[in-house]
């Protein structure tokens, strides 16, 4: 095994004297190295310190449920290492913007969120002094010949979507290349955090994605409790998986829904339509709020479950189980539906490995890649969770795996319900250590969410890195659209669902 | 076919009866503030001092002065229920009434011992415009995809909201509306703008959420507008973080007249 980083579990804190400090080619080297032997990349980010920028690098190994954790520091620029790390891609992109140092020979550099860098005020991508950002406008690859075309879609969609800027290379029907361009969404969430926790810390974790209010504040809980060496209430945890999964019902029953209103199944979109809002209030059953909000806390969760609300959530959730069953079941038996899903928007394994795709994404590419069984916590700690897979890499896998997992997270809180631990749902959480670090990881529903803080002498923040799965995953739906039809972007955007304000935070 | 059929008999008809029948929200719901004024101790502050964004003021009563007059801004509020969980003596509680929309700004300010506001409808001109058929264009601008998604459900068969003539459209130039949601990041401003430009007069604009109200829990962030009122003439505010989807329609069917 390899002692050169500092090794860590999933929401252990440690201090900031115990990361091993390289030199920027060895700290480079290293990381080229450790993924191509089964580590790949959790976290990678800057943080400034007078003169310099020091680079973290957050690394994940699957086997050992290990993190490992190194550092180096540059000042102006660094060699780009994208080129042998694809994953790495938009990291390297996001440290040029927010901080102006820049990753040389970046084989893609481009703004990731059309903002002005943290530390100069000033746009890293600009070709004059004086070039103003403009969202949506960069060097888009382009496709030259006299029977291509370009589409430009958004930032406004047709739907009550979010914003983003697509950006399609066609030769007749047939996309090239797409190119996604986002940043519409970004509300400067983690710059702000800079001397936090504050009073408003803990709504905008619930409001990073809104769709994963339970991911996030569990991950945003989890650094908290690591850096108050403080573990949470049992029941506490328990109660927060069991809205974990509520949340994964929902928006993967709502995606169910929506693939097949993407073909035209009417039946099946009108019924998860439904049964979708059915595991939302299951959720507003237990804090009052469909998506959760005011239910996670630092310590366990703010709201217990008594023995009627159990009652009543065992009843709807056999009532829903059937329901959806039922739906789905019309689905996969429509021949006409699964010629749609079937072979399109194909991903390979490996394209899923070098990506770095998370979530039902990777998983539906066969990839075994899931924090509840790679670095479990809280309640999955003794669950033994085992992660489902499907090798087609294409809009039916990632649809099918979603039941299965519907199947999984149904019986799970079943189970969690009848097995709630005794005592008091919150425990105490002391004080953050100071020149600490935490990484916490979470199973959101689009997949592993990461957070990652420093904190400096006094134990307040110092620096604060949230990684939404869509991060990771935005470039596997570009990637999905090569060679495909126009027509079927909406299936294939359906079928990864990402977060656009989970990306631009 | 007949597995099609089948499916449809156990599914049921499921679309509710609003506003004809009005359902009951989960007692846990936060809806409209709920004050008991003789609850609210003197000298005591640690209500004001728990809300992150400034929604609530309390200002002594000159004749009682043991009786403070509570108000919550519910534009301002995201219903997180700190302060009924920081008043000692219980003045503050969030009852379980969904029905928030207003038609002014000041009239989102809930006051105790004074009656609760509720939008009212158009004026005449656009009210026999719209009563009948409103498309409106919805743009996302900067929030947390919360406000949508309940905003979305609407479309569902237990909404049915296009029984009402209600629907969102894909273009501005087909919309009679604009519909906000999110504090309006400085990347979307211009975008918002566009949209709002483009949709031809008379048109209406509602904001929905406490992000395109008041910039919710982004509020005060330098990247945001803190929401969409400063920017566009608004005629409807649903207040909420996010607003619960019954909320939504009972202001959209309020400013159409037809409760």
């Amino acid at each position: 095994m390899n002692s050169s980083m500092k090794f860590s579990r999933n929401g252990d804190a440690f201090l900031l004297s115990e990361i091993p400090e390289y030199g920027s080619n060895d700290f480079l080297q290293k990381i080229i190295t450790e993924t191509s032997s089964g580590w790949r990349v959790l976290n990678f980010f800057g943080v400034p310190e007078q003169e310099s920028l020091t680079l973290y690098a957050v690394l994940g190994a699957r086997r050992e449920q290990q993190i490992g954790v190194m550092k180096c520091r540059v000042t102006e620029s660094f060699p780009s290492i994208s080129g042998y790390v694809p994953q790495l891609h938009l990291f390297e992109r996001e440290i040029a913007e927010t901080f102006g140092v820049i990753p040389e020979d970046h084989p893609w550099f481009k703004p990731v969120r059309f903002i002005t860098s943290r530390t100069t005020g000033q746009n890293s991508f600009a070709k004059s002094v004086d070039e103003p950002i403009i969202p949506g406008v960069t060097d888009y690859f382009r496709v030259n010949g006299e029977e291509v075309h370009e589409v430009a879609v958004g930032p406004v969609h047709a739907g009550i979507i979010e914003p983003g800027h697509f950006r399609f290379q066609c030769h007749g029907e047939k996309v090239f290349h797409l190119e996604i361009s986002l940043g519409y969404q970004h509300r400067g969430i983690e710059g702000q955090l800079t001397g936090g926790p504050y009073p408003s810390t803990i709504h905008r974790m619930e409001t990073v994605a809104g769709d994963t209010t339970i991911g996030h504040t569990q991950a945003y809980c989890m650094i908290l409790e690591g850096l108050g060496g403080s573990a949470p209430s049992q029941r506490g945890d328990s109660i927060r998986a069991i809205a974990l999964e509520l949340e994964r019902l929902a928006n993967h029953c709502g995606d169910l829904g929506a693939l097949a209103g993407d073909v035209g199944y009417l039946p099946t979109m009108s019924y998860c339509g439904r049964i979708r809002g059915d595991f939302l209030n299951m959720t507003a059953l237990i804090c009052g709020s469909r998506f959760g909000r005011g239910l996670v806390r630092p310590g366990g969760a703010a709201f217990d479950i008594d023995t009627r609300q159990m009652v009543e959530l065992q009843r709807r959730l056999a009532a829903a189980k059937s329901d959806l069953q039922n739906a789905v079941e019309l689905l996969w038996h429509s021949s006409s539906a699964m010629a749609r899903f079937d072979q399109t928007g194909k991903i390979s394994a490996e394209a899923a490995l070098e990506l770095g795709l998370v979530g039902p994404a990777a998983r539906a590419c066969g990839v075994q890649r899931d924090v509840r069984s790679g670095f479990p916590f809280g309640a999955y700690k003794n669950h033994g969770w085992q992660p489902v897979t499907d090798p087609h890499g294409d809009v039916y896998a990632r649809a099918m795996v979603r039941w299965l997992e519907c199947q999984q997270s149904i019986d799970f809180i079943a189970h969690e319900l009848d097995h709630l631990p005794q005592g008091g749902c919150r425990a105490k959480v002391a004080m953050p250590l100071p020149e600490s670090m935490v990484i916490s990881l979470t199973e959101g529903w689009r997949g592993e969410i990461c957070h990652t803080a420093i904190t400096g002498i006094n134990g307040t923040f110092t620096s604060y890195k949230i990684v939404d799965p869509s991060f990771h995953n935005w470039t596997g739906l570009a990637m999905a659209l090569r060679g495909e039809q126009i027509s079927d972007f909406p299936l294939c955007n359906k079928s990864f669902n990402l977060s656009y304000c989970g990306f631009d935070l | 076919m007949i597995k099609t059929i089948l499916a449809r008999l156990k599914q049921k008809h499921r679309t509710m009866k609003y506003p004809d029948e009005l359902p009951v929200l989960p007692e846990l719901f936060r809806g409209y503030p709920r004050f008991e004024p003789q609850k609210c101790l003197d000298g005591c502050n640690r209500c004001v001092e728990a809300c992150p964004y400034g929604a609530i003021e309390l200002l002594a009563q000159g004749s009682r002065p043991r009786e403070n007059r509570i108000s919550i801004d519910m534009g301002l509020c995201i219903f997180c229920n700190e302060c009924a969980l920081a008043c000692p003596g219980g003045a503050i509680s969030f009852s379980n009434e969904y029905q928030l929309a207003t038609g002014e700004r000041d009239e989102l300010v809930a006051v105790a011992d004074q009656g609760h506001k509720r939008a009212g409808a158009l004026e005449e001109k656009r009210l026999k415009l719209f009563s009948r058929s409103l498309k409106l264009r919805e743009v996302s601008a900067g929030g947390c995809n919360a406000c949508e998604a309940d905003t979305n459900v609407l479309n569902t068969v237990g909404f049915d909201l296009g029984r009402f003539g209600i629907q969102f459209v894909a273009s501005p130039r087909h919309a009679d509306g604009i519909f906000v949601t999110g504090p309006v990041s400085e990347n979307m401003r211009e975008a918002l703008l566009k949209t709002w430009e483009a949709i031809p007069e008379p048109k209406i604009a509602i904001v929905c959420g406490a992000c395109a109200i008041g910039g919710g829990p982004f509020r005060g962030s330098p990247e945001v507008n803190d929401g969409a009122c400063d920017l566009i003439p608004v005629d409807l505010y649903i207040p909420g973080c996010p607003p619960h989807p019954l909320t939504i329609l009972d202001g959209l069917l309020r400013l159409l007249g037809k409760i």
